[in-house]
């Protein structure tokens, strides 16, 4: 049976790790520890019924952990717990966890859990001959059968070779004791402390091979960071990195970070980004849970454009958390407010929520464990980060690029709409972050001052917009009383017009237009002018027009008149004459009658 | 076997308080329990009373002596407390470890 669960094991590890990413719960049954995160890197927590060896050196939170396992273990999962010091009385350790909030008389008090602290004192204890620990079984089997405990953790066991002389007596014995933990179906935590060249320097880790957790506690350029690896457990999955976590108020927290793969729904709406015409330029604004840097140097406006996209939010009635770590939440206020931007208003109204602290408090695993962990608390669907850059104080370059690419997949992940704020230097290339971000940044906004005419403007690119056709224009960006505004700029052959170069071609342009206008009134008059003199001419040559085809009408009939006058007188003539007409015949009775 | 008295009476003021902590008959328990008497009846001279207790009987009485190693032998009287584990087979040392032969005397 046991054989064939190790092949299994074996084949898990193998191949399975990077395929799926799954839990199977099937095949082990595991004791959730309750710890924010560890249970995630665990796929559901430590090994139900098997011992777990946690190892670190002094002061990494060994017996924290093994206290909050067992706290958690009473207070979540209804399991209770024994806690076997032999480091600490009942006494020392109540005070230091009371810190985290955890009142350990109240559950020892309603038998959910037993502290029972061992003390072995060298000086006082004297071989001679065999023995063997069965004293302590029996105490810890007494302790865990009058509560009926599911939990135990053993702090640190180690001490007891202190105590005792004879290793080969005491190696044998804790085999046994393992074995024997098993068989009592306990979830067990051991903790040891870690050895030089080895996990724990009594090589524990041999005894306990189910499942050993690694804590460290590191210190780089002065800046302290815990961390803690899953160094084996046998018949499941889990991470294997390295996870940075935190001691703090609420106890231990541990950042799976590096589990997160790029599955993150996206969504097509769009959120202001603050600032109208840049809305506009972008088609509608930023994507919902897209990450948004904006850059420049120095003095550019880059907090500014994050203050509109964080008020922005708050009147969109959504909670925004600002991560500054450069200016105080007070400075950034007024400053906002010099913009006509009131952010004060809306930390009162509770949509805002501001977090500063200088980088160098921390080291980089530490600052996105908290922002990781206010995220968590706050729910915001945006988050402001001004200026990232800053954590450069704290880490280098690839450090820092790390920690952002996991900071923007948590924030993508939950759908989070991020602008981060990069400060490039002068001599910088202007189109490369400091950070190397850039290839993570779904919108880029540059800002640069454009220097001409003894003058700085800013002004505005979007460098990037990925998934939506954005402006390809520079745009000269104001800051004014009523926050950020964008203009448009003049190109021309002299180049990028700003400020007073940008007025003076406005009024160039507008004497221009005027001018313009001119010319096209005065055409018109021509124009007017030119019809009314041709309707003159028109209406003149109409007039002797019919004077003239009056007088030939006259001239007309008067020669009608005078025709039909010679007509008759011809007939007149001719009666007188007596005349016949051409055929010789006489013309008519009529014609002699009238004669 | 647990509780057993022995007392030898011989002229002297001080009792020696011993406490043998086993758990079950087992052949170390066994060996401590004789190897313990030997060396009273031999070096204390009747001036010394022991307590067995047996831990599968009374689990809870371990915790006060802070009882790990079985068989461990407790020397309450004359103070300081003094503890042998072992099944006391090595007489030497239980002579050194209960303070009637001083340790550097060999």
């Amino acid at each position: 049976m046991k054989r064939a669960f190790k092949k299994l094991t074996k084949r898990q590890l193998g191949n399975g790790a990077s395929r799926s990413r799954a839990p199977r719960h099937e095949q082990l049954e595991k004791a959730p520890t309750g710890i924010q995160g560890l249970d995630e890197i665990t796929f559901g927590g430590l090994p139900k019924g098997r011992p777990t060896l946690i190892c670190g050196s002094a002061g990494c939170g060994k017996t924290l952990m093994g206290v909050e396992f067992l706290v958690r273990g009473a207070m979540e999962y209804g399991e209770p717990g024994v806690l076997m010091a032999f480091e600490e009385t009942e006494a020392e350790l109540a005070k230091n966890v009371a810190s985290l909030g955890y009142d350990l008389y109240d559950l020892i008090e309603k038998k959910k859990l037993i502290i029972d602290y061992v003390h072995v004192e060298r000086s006082e204890i004297e071989e001679a001959g065999e023995y063997d620990l069965e004293g302590l079984f029996i105490r810890l089997g007494l302790a865990i059968d009058s509560i009926g405990a599911k939990r135990v953790v053993l702090d640190t066991i180690e001490a007891i070779f202190s105590g005792f002389p004879n290793a080969n007596i005491l190696r044998a014995e804790l085999r046994r004791l393992f074995r024997w933990l098993k068989t009592k179906g306990v979830t067990a935590v051991i903790t040891g402390e870690r050895g030089e060249g080895a996990l724990t320097r009594h090589g524990l880790e041999e005894y306990v091979s189910d499942c050993v957790i690694l804590l460290d506690h590191r210190v780089n350029d002065q800046m302290s960071t815990r961390r803690l690896r899953v160094v084996k457990y046998r018949g499941s999955l889990h991470g294997t990195n390295e996870y940075p976590f935190l001691i703090d108020e609420e106890g231990i927290s541990v950042l799976p970070v590096t589990s997160l793969g790029l599955d993150h729904k996206i969504s097509f709406e769009r959120v202001s980004s603050g600032v109208q015409r840049l809305d506009a330029m972008l088609g509608g604004g930023y994507y919902r849970g897209s990450t948004i840097l904006v850059s420049g140097t120095a003095g550019t406006g880059k907090s500014s454009m994050a203050g509109h996209f964080a008020e922005a939010a708050c009147r969109a009635g959504e909670r925004c958390l600002y991560v500054a770590s450069e200016e105080s939440p007070d400075q950034i206020m007024r400053n906002m407010h010099s913009i006509g931007i009131d952010l004060a208003g809306w930390v009162k109204k509770g949509l805002l929520k501001f977090d500063a602290e200088r980088p160098n408090i921390y080291g980089l695993e530490m600052h996105l464990l908290r922002i990781h962990k206010l995220i968590s608390q706050y729910q915001p669907p945006a988050v402001v980060l001004d200026p990232i850059t800053n954590y450069l104080a704290v880490g280098d370059q690839l450090e820092v690029k790390s920690m952002l690419i996991r900071l923007i997949d948590f924030l993508k992940s939950k759908g989070i709409t991020a602008v981060f704020t990069s400060l490039t230097h002068g001599g910088d290339a202007m189109e490369g972050t400091v950070i190397g971000v850039s290839s993570l940044i779904d919108t880029w906004l540059l800002l640069r001052d454009i220097e001409s005419n003894g003058e700085r403007n800013r002004g505005l690119y979007v460098i990037k917009s990925r998934g939506m056709a954005h402006s390809n224009q520079i745009r000269e960006f104001l800051l004014t009383s009523k926050g950020a505004q964008l203009l448009d700029v003049y190109l021309g052959a002299e180049g990028v017009l700003t400020g007073s170069a940008r007025v003076a071609q406005e009024a160039k342009e507008t004497a221009a237009a005027i001018l313009r206008q001119q010319e096209i009134e005065r055409r018109q008059r021509e124009l007017d002018r030119k019809r009314a003199a041709l309707d003159a001419q028109i209406a003149a040559l109409r007039a002797s027009y019919e004077v003239e085809s009056q007088e030939l009408e006259m001239g007309l009939a008067e020669e009608r008149l005078r025709e039909e006058k010679l007509a008759a007188d011809r007939l007149d003539m001719a009666r007188i004459r007596r005349a016949d007409d051409e055929n010789g015949r006489w013309k008519s009775k009529n014609n002699r009658k009238q004669s | 076997m647990h509780a057993a008295k022995e007392k030898t009476a011989k002229s002297s003021d001080e009792i020696w308080e011993l406490r043998l902590y086993v758990a079950g008959q087992t052949p170390k328990s066994l060996a401590a329990f004789a190897n313990l008497k030997k060396i009273c009846t031999e070096y204390l001279d009747g001036k010394y009373r022991i307590d067995v207790i047996d831990l599968l009987e009374n689990p809870q009485l371990g915790r006060g002596d802070q009882i790990l190693a079985i068989p461990t032998l407790v020397r309450n009287l004359p103070e300081p407390i003094k503890k042998i584990i072992g099944d006391l087979s090595n007489t030497e040392k239980v002579l050194v470890g209960l303070d009637i032969r001083p340790r550097s005397n060999p």
